[in-house]
């Protein structure tokens, strides 16, 4: 993980130069209590303590929303690590924050095939609709909009994550939606996964403590609809070879009711049936 | 021949075969009981009937080869571990599915996490271990929450813990969330991660067989390949020989994504091929033409239209130039341009290029200017082999793969597409516009002509 300059920018800034800095502050001794049952308990997980790292790191980041040097300190006092060492891994994972951030992290996938389908124009209307940056925060302290790499979705692409669940098949048009929604406070249901709850309390679920909401574990069904297209054909229950967009099945949030009813769902020109307009090598080998 | 007659001929019931997702479209795929009712852990009473030996030669002589890029016999694998050592043995499963492309692990164990912890139970049998962990990337907490439910069941129902179905065998299940980091896909990174260290590469010799997790001996396999073995057990290896061919047999699960008109899982024998998959799913988005697409993730050399009929196995796509990798067909049309894609992708190897080496991490750094220049028209036509030149650097010269997948775009792009790049060049500019790649680019269209 090479940092950016931005990114030492940012760990720079508490860092007084010539001078050590002072240890961090405890916590109060009735969360450093809770933390440590609960690091006992992940540690009890790995035959070698150093193993407990990564959860750790999530355990504090649940504690504060984001990993501070308090955090880094119990984490190191828990494994008899240095701190050093512990911040060597916890600037190395992108996923632990290392600054204050928003109860929704937004991220917008942008690697190549989500970018190029739609997911760099939702990225820069996002941007504009909430007036920051990559990386930043609303003012409300509700959002914090990144752009991320591949979240292995690429076939709900163009994909967008808040909090680590996946709001698949997106557009600028939901996705505007979905950011005013979570500002509005209003509850939001991901196309795969459960109700979305805040930053802090999905970092307990990474630290490895298991969703005790209950139907949160069956939330979002079986299977998307992208992930049931080989079944459905090899058992028949679609058509071979004729275009239905399948996208019209992609769950509440991507597709309001309205739009089914438009004409936009009649079946659309398939190879077959509009061989003017090939679609693909099935009409490549008719054609001649 | 009639159309109708053709398609019945290659169909979809005739080249597809679902086995790993043949269930997912019914309520609660994920849970025991469900599992259960499709034959779920009787795979695992067949090989706790066998001596691990025998187990092991078994999946060996099936044929399982690695569904996680490499295609390493998975027989093999489990054969490397030394027996009689005295040391604790560990099976660790890589799902760090992070591949830009990649997507068939995480729906797999969103739907089936049970056939992955089966697929455990056996090949900790197999290798005497009794403890193993599955690295699952930390960005799917939907994926974690099924798989510490997958986990919690299975230990209430006797397959995890002591003494397991009667045969003895103690096997404890250790579900472990990453912290973003792509380099973590590659084993010996996974296992300093799992180590609670910067996930950085380890040096080979020693291999994780020998010294793997904690200096023990250690077996690192992918999800798709672990979660393969329950129905080769029940179903029998000759039955898993009849698909696919001889050096690459069995079934998989194809990920299809991009300009297509039915992006998805198509689980089939191996072999098939892009032409086959897109005939029976609709093809392409509707007027629209394949330009280029990864026949396994973007670290694989990129194919065009000339290559639909590339088997789609570990030989046919070796022999075409390629690497099957994990099966990720990401597809473009001629609506997309390279050298953004290329871009993107070089960026990408840039920000997850751990540091430990300088091919890769000065590399793919330059690689990045100089095709960011290319894109907006700043390039010169020396540039064009300069790339070529840092990619050669870069691959086969770098401590681990992630090298070697940064140089792949570049020298497949440069090969099929070098007047593409030129035109950027010439042009002083992209020739492409990005809003007609978009998904809604041609719903738009129609938007226009109806009102
Ligand atoms: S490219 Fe966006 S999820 Fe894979």
């Amino acid at each position: 993980m090479t940092t950016t300059p931005s990114e030492q920018g940012v760990q720079a800034q508490g860092v007084s130069l010539g001078m050590p800095q002072l240890p961090a502050p405890d916590y109060p001794d009735d969360v450093r209590a809770r933390l440590e049952a609960d690091a006992r308990e992940v540690i009890a997980r790995y035959p070698d303590s150093r193993s407990a790292l990564l959860p750790l790191l999530h355990l504090v980041q649940s504690e504060e929303g984001h990993v501070t040097r308090t955090g880094m300190q119990f984490c190191a006092d828990m494994l008899d690590l240095t701190t050093a060492e512990v911040t060597a891994v916890a600037t190395f994972y992108t996923m632990y924050r290392r600054k204050p951030s928003g109860d929704y992290q937004v991220g917008v996938c942008t690697n190549t095939l989500c970018a190029v389908m739609g997911g760099d124009a939702i990225f820069e209307a996002l941007q504009d609709h909430l007036g920051v940056g990559n990386g930043e925060t609303t003012d409300d302290g509700k959002v914090t909009l990144e752009h991320i790499e591949c979240n292995a979705a690429c076939d709900f692409a163009p994909v967008v994550m808040v909090n680590w669940e996946f709001f698949d098949n997106q557009t600028v048009d939901t996705a505007k939606r979905l950011v005013d929604d979570l500002r509005a406070g209003a509850q939001v249901e991901p196309t795969r996964g459960a109700p979305l709850c805040t930053f802090k309390e999905t970092a307990r679920v990474l630290a490895g403590f298991p969703d005790e909401r209950p139907g949160a574990v069956e939330a979002g069904g079986s299977a998307g609809p992208a992930s049931l297209i080989g079944l459905r054909l090899a058992k028949g229950e679609m058509t071979p070879a004729r275009v239905v967009h399948p996208r019209g099945s992609g769950g509440p949030q991507d597709q309001p009711p309205a739009e089914h009813l438009s004409s936009h769902d009649a079946p659309q020109q398939t190879s077959a049936s509009d061989p003017a307009h090939p679609a693909g090598p099935v009409s490549e080998e008719e054609g001649e | 021949m009639t159309l109708a007659a053709e398609i019945k001929d290659t169909g979809p019931e005739k080249l597809l075969a679902p086995v790993l997702s043949a269930f997912w479209d019914e309520d609660k795929s994920w849970t025991l009981d469900v599992y259960r009712r499709h034959d779920g852990y009787e795979g695992l009473r067949k090989a706790l009937a066998m001596s691990p030996d025998d187990l092991i030669a078994y999946v060996k002589d099936s044929g399982l080869r690695g569904r996680g890029g490499a295609g390493f016999p998975t027989g093999m694998k489990w054969q490397f571990i030394p027996q009689g050592d005295g040391k604790p043995h560990y099976l660790v499963v890589n799902a760090d599915e992070s591949e830009p492309g990649t997507c068939k692990d995480i729906p797999l164990l969103f739907a089936n996490p049970h056939s992955l912890i089966e697929g455990i139970v056996i090949a900790c049998y197999a290798i005497r271990s009794s403890h193993a962990f599955i690295y699952l990337r930390g960005e799917v907490v939907p994926v974690l929450r099924r798989l510490h439910e997958a986990v919690r069941e299975a230990y209430a129902a006797g397959y995890l813990g002591e003494n397991i179905l009667g045969s003895g065998l103690d096997l404890q299940v250790t579900v472990h969330a990453g912290a973003g980091a792509y380099i973590c896909g590659e084993e010996t990174a996974l296992l300093d991660s799992l180590e609670g260290r910067r996930g950085q590469p380890r040096l080979r010799p020693p291999f994780p067989a020998v010294a793997g997790l904690y200096a023990c001996p250690t077996v690192v396999n992918n999800v798709e390949s672990i979660a393969s073995v329950p129905a080769i057990l029940h179903k029998g290896k000759e039955w898993f020989r009849s698909m696919g061919s001889e050096k690459s047999p069995g079934f998989t699960l194809y990920s299809l994504s991009g300009h297509v008109a039915r992006p998805g899982q198509y689980e089939g024998p191996l072999g098939i091929t892009l032409r086959q998959l897109l005939d029976m799913s609709g093809g392409m988005r509707p007027g629209h033409r394949l330009k280029f697409w990864t026949p396994g993730g973007s670290s694989t050399p990129m194919f065009t239209d000339e290559h639909l009929d590339v088997p789609l196995d570990y030989e046919g796509v070796a022999a075409a130039g390629s690497m099957l990798g994990t099966k990720a067909l990401q597809c473009f049309d001629e609506t997309t341009c390279v050298v953004r894609a290329v871009t993107r992708w070089t960026e990408f190897y840039a920000h997850e290029s751990c540091g430990k080496c300088t091919p890769c991490r000065e590399g793919t750094y330059w690689l990045v200017q100089l095709l960011r220049d290319i894109e907006a028209g700043k390039g010169v036509m020396s540039d064009l082999d300069k790339l070529n030149d840092i990619a050669d650097n870069i691959n086969g010269k770098s401590f681990c793969a992630l090298g070697d997948g940064a140089a792949s775009p570049i020298f497949s792009s440069l090969k099929y597409f070098r007047e593409e790049y030129e035109e950027h060049i010439t042009g002083r500019g992209c020739p492409f516009d990005p809003a007609k790649s978009t998904v809604w680019a041609d719903k738009d269209k129609h938007a226009e002509v109806n009102a």
